[in-house]
């Protein structure tokens, strides 16, 4: 977890190239000033790093398995690997960035944990690990998304936090995390904010990145034991703000040998305005305190996306990935709601995996593609699919 | 000389600058609300650009925000808007907005139109005084526009001074740690932490803003800067069946002691 990649680390004012910084009001200037100052030597304390593995190896079940899928790979004429993300505990890997954030808090010495959720994912895996530590827990959620993800909103209740209903403009992910910073604003002191994404204000963006990083430092041994060789050819994954991605791609970004495709939310397709592919049709500009690719109007306005899933349904994206685009270190490929579904039920089928909605957004690229017989694929499959069995149930009736 | 500074020269004590949203509550009353605040006796304003995500605004800026969005409210409409507000006030005015219309408009031909149409002074709270220093500076003067910074209770003494050093016009004090409209009132912390401001000496005057909504924070506020700033109070106190929207007896509230202690 050292900083190795300099080519791609943010420089000291949080910019990835002309994206990302720290564009917050005066109010947030000394939380996010004492974060930007600790945030590393923090995470990169011996005294952490133990903590961080420790957890992460009883409590999450981490190594999350590489799995070799041969019958996708026999479909798609490649060796096929599945990081099996979907298998940490809480079901995805948000908890990866939960785990570290809440060392990080309880080090500064926070009593208080405030967090958004859009699918409800990261809300759970931050209930969880303030039930773990014991900390007080706030979760923002549109109220949209409150309906729409019931169980994960039962789970945080029996987990012990605080769901609060954000009401205001679209009622999703993008209203949820404009509570959660003002609720910071007005709790400057005893607060620290989890944010679930490599989205935000600096240093967030590298300090999430740097906490999910985990994925692709395993993957690379485990890789090795399977095949003889620690680099695949590709890495494929899903990016709404785009953390497990940051974390699947994060020790191949300096090796030009590994080609990086991230799969973006097109929703009913990028020529429709129902879709959330930030960086096809996003243009640059501040969202959440970070100069990124972003949906909005002429004017400035930020805009609504869409996406059949809760968890991509984001007008942004963090700012490493439109870095990444724009110097073309990686390719982004938007994938709509109805391959997704495709996807999903695909892997469901041949594998024996259901996956987040989500997830399949990354294995629907694997239908978009021609794969030479010898081609090293890992998808990230970064969550399970029990919360979105309403959406693919809605899809099973339709198929009857 | 900018209006802005020549008025803290003729006008140094006592101020109330008062913050309203434009195209709110009908798309074409900017420019009636101004006239309002004008003849009522509010010596700046400031007018409010809304922006679809306003992190450091409570419910009611949000709301008129939401509104004046949906009346069809943009940067070029509210320019449109003002090219004939010098006919209808002599006051200091200013734009009060977020960084991302600013941009997307083209910062230098935002600070263009703000001068052709005689506004003073530009307060983008998401804007961070580095980056203005690196990237802006120069524009603002080059069209004569003041830049306004926000200082907090959580502000060290030396970053003050060096927004003090970027500022043009005057210092924006926020109360307290919160976002705008808090009902708290005044508190001994504020107080405490204005007197400090007070005993730095600043080369800006300062104007307090966040949670002022009545007489008495406004007389405690005097008491310790330049002037208090009224933003979310005059809002919901916007009556949009007026023909003068309530304004005038608004402003008379806040500057003038009343028997009525139910407003306190």
């Amino acid at each position: 977890m050292k900083s190795e990649n300099t080519q791609f680390s943010p420089d000291p004012d949080g910019f990835y190239g002309e994206y990302g910084g720290a564009f917050i009001p005066e109010m947030l200037y000394s939380n996010v000033k004492q974060l930007q100052d600790e945030y590393l030597k923090i995470i990169e304390s011996v005294e952490f790093q133990e903590k961080y593995h420790q957890l992460l190896k009883d409590y999450v079940g981490r190594p999350s398995p590489l799995y070799e899928a041969t019958n996708l790979s026999k479909k798609y004429g490649a060796r096929i690997f599945l990081k099996r993300e979907d298998l940490n505990h809480t079901g995805a890997h948000k908890i990866n960035n939960t785990i570290g954030q809440i060392l990080l808090a309880k080090k500064l010495g926070k009593k208080r944990i405030i967090a958004e959720t859009g699918a409800g994912q990261h809300g759970v895996a931050t209930a969880t690990v303030c039930a773990l530590m014991q900390l007080q827990c706030v979760v923002y959620m549109g109220s949209t998304d409150i309906i729409r993800q019931a169980p994960n909103v039962a789970r945080m209740k029996m987990l012990g936090a605080e769901v609060r209903s954000a009401e205001s403009g679209s009622k999703t992910l993008k209203d949820a995390t404009n509570e959660a910073i003002r609720d910071w604003i007005n709790h400057p002191a005893d607060t620290h904010y989890i944010i679930g994404s490599v989205v935000g204000p600096h240093p967030y963006p590298d300090l999430v990145a740097r906490l999910q990083a985990v994925i692709s430092a395993e993957i690379k041994d485990q890789l090795l034991l399977k095949t003889g060789k620690s680099l695949p050819d590709f890495v494929l994954a899903c990016v709404g703000g785009g953390s497990n991605a940051a974390g699947a791609f994060y020790h191949f970004l300096n090796e030009a040998a590994v080609c990086l495709i991230g799969a973006e939310a097109g929703g009913e397709g990028i020529k429709t305005s129902k879709t959330a592919a930030s960086l096809q049709v996003g243009k640059k500009g501040i969202i959440h305190g970070c100069m990124t690719s972003l949906m909005q109007t002429a004017d400035g306005q930020i805009t609504e996306p869409h996406s059949i899933s809760a968890g991509l349904d984001y007008p942004g994206i963090g700012p490493l990935h439109a870095w990444l685009y724009k110097s073309e270190r990686a390719t982004y490929e938007s994938v709509t709601d109805d391959e997704a579904l495709n996807a999903a039920f695909e892997l469901a089928s041949l594998e024996g995996i259901i996956p987040a909605l989500e997830s399949a957004h990354a294995l629907a690229l694997l239908a978009k593609r021609s794969w030479k017989k010898n081609d090293i694929v890992v998808v990230n499959l970064s969550g399970r699919g029990d919360k979105d069995l309403a959406t693919y149930m809605k899809k099973l009736e339709k198929n009857e | 000389m900018n209006r802005i500074i020549t008025h803290f020269h003729e006008k140094p004590q006592e101020n109330l600058a008062v913050y309203f949203t434009a195209g709110y509550p009908e798309i074409n009353s900017t420019l009636s609300v101004i006239s309002q605040l004008d003849q009522s006796g509010a010596d700046l304003i400031e007018i409010g650009l809304p922006f679809s995500d306003p992190l450091a605004d409570g419910p009611v800026i949000q709301h008129s925000g939401k509104i004046a969005l949906d009346n069809g409210l943009t940067s070029a409409v509210l320019f449109e808007q003002l090219k004939s507000v010098r006919t209808l006030s002599g006051k200091p005015l200013l734009i009060m907005g977020y960084l991302n219309p600013f941009l997307q408009f083209g910062p230098e031909a935002f600070l263009q139109h703000m001068e052709s149409c005689g506004l003073d002074g530009l307060i983008l709270p998401d804007l961070p005084p580095e980056i203005f220093e690196k990237t802006f500076q120069k524009m603002f003067q080059r069209y004569n526009i003041c830049p306004v910074f926000l200082v907090t209770p959580e502000t060290s003494e030396s970053r003050i001074r060096y927004i003090d050093s970027l500022s043009k016009g005057f210092i924006y004090a926020v109360s307290s740690s919160s976002t705008t409209g808090s009902t708290g009132g005044i508190g001994q912390v504020a107080l405490s932490y204005l007197g400090k401001l007070k005993a730095l000496s600043l080369n800006n005057p300062v104007l307090t803003g966040f949670g002022i909504s009545t007489f008495n924070d406004l007389q405690q506020i005097w008491a310790q800067c330049q002037g208090g700033i009224v933003g979310s109070a005059l809002i919901n106190n916007i009556d949009k069946k007026k023909a003068d929207f309530g304004i005038p007896a608004f402003i008379q509230k806040l500057t003038q002691q009343s028997n009525d202690t139910s407003t306190q």
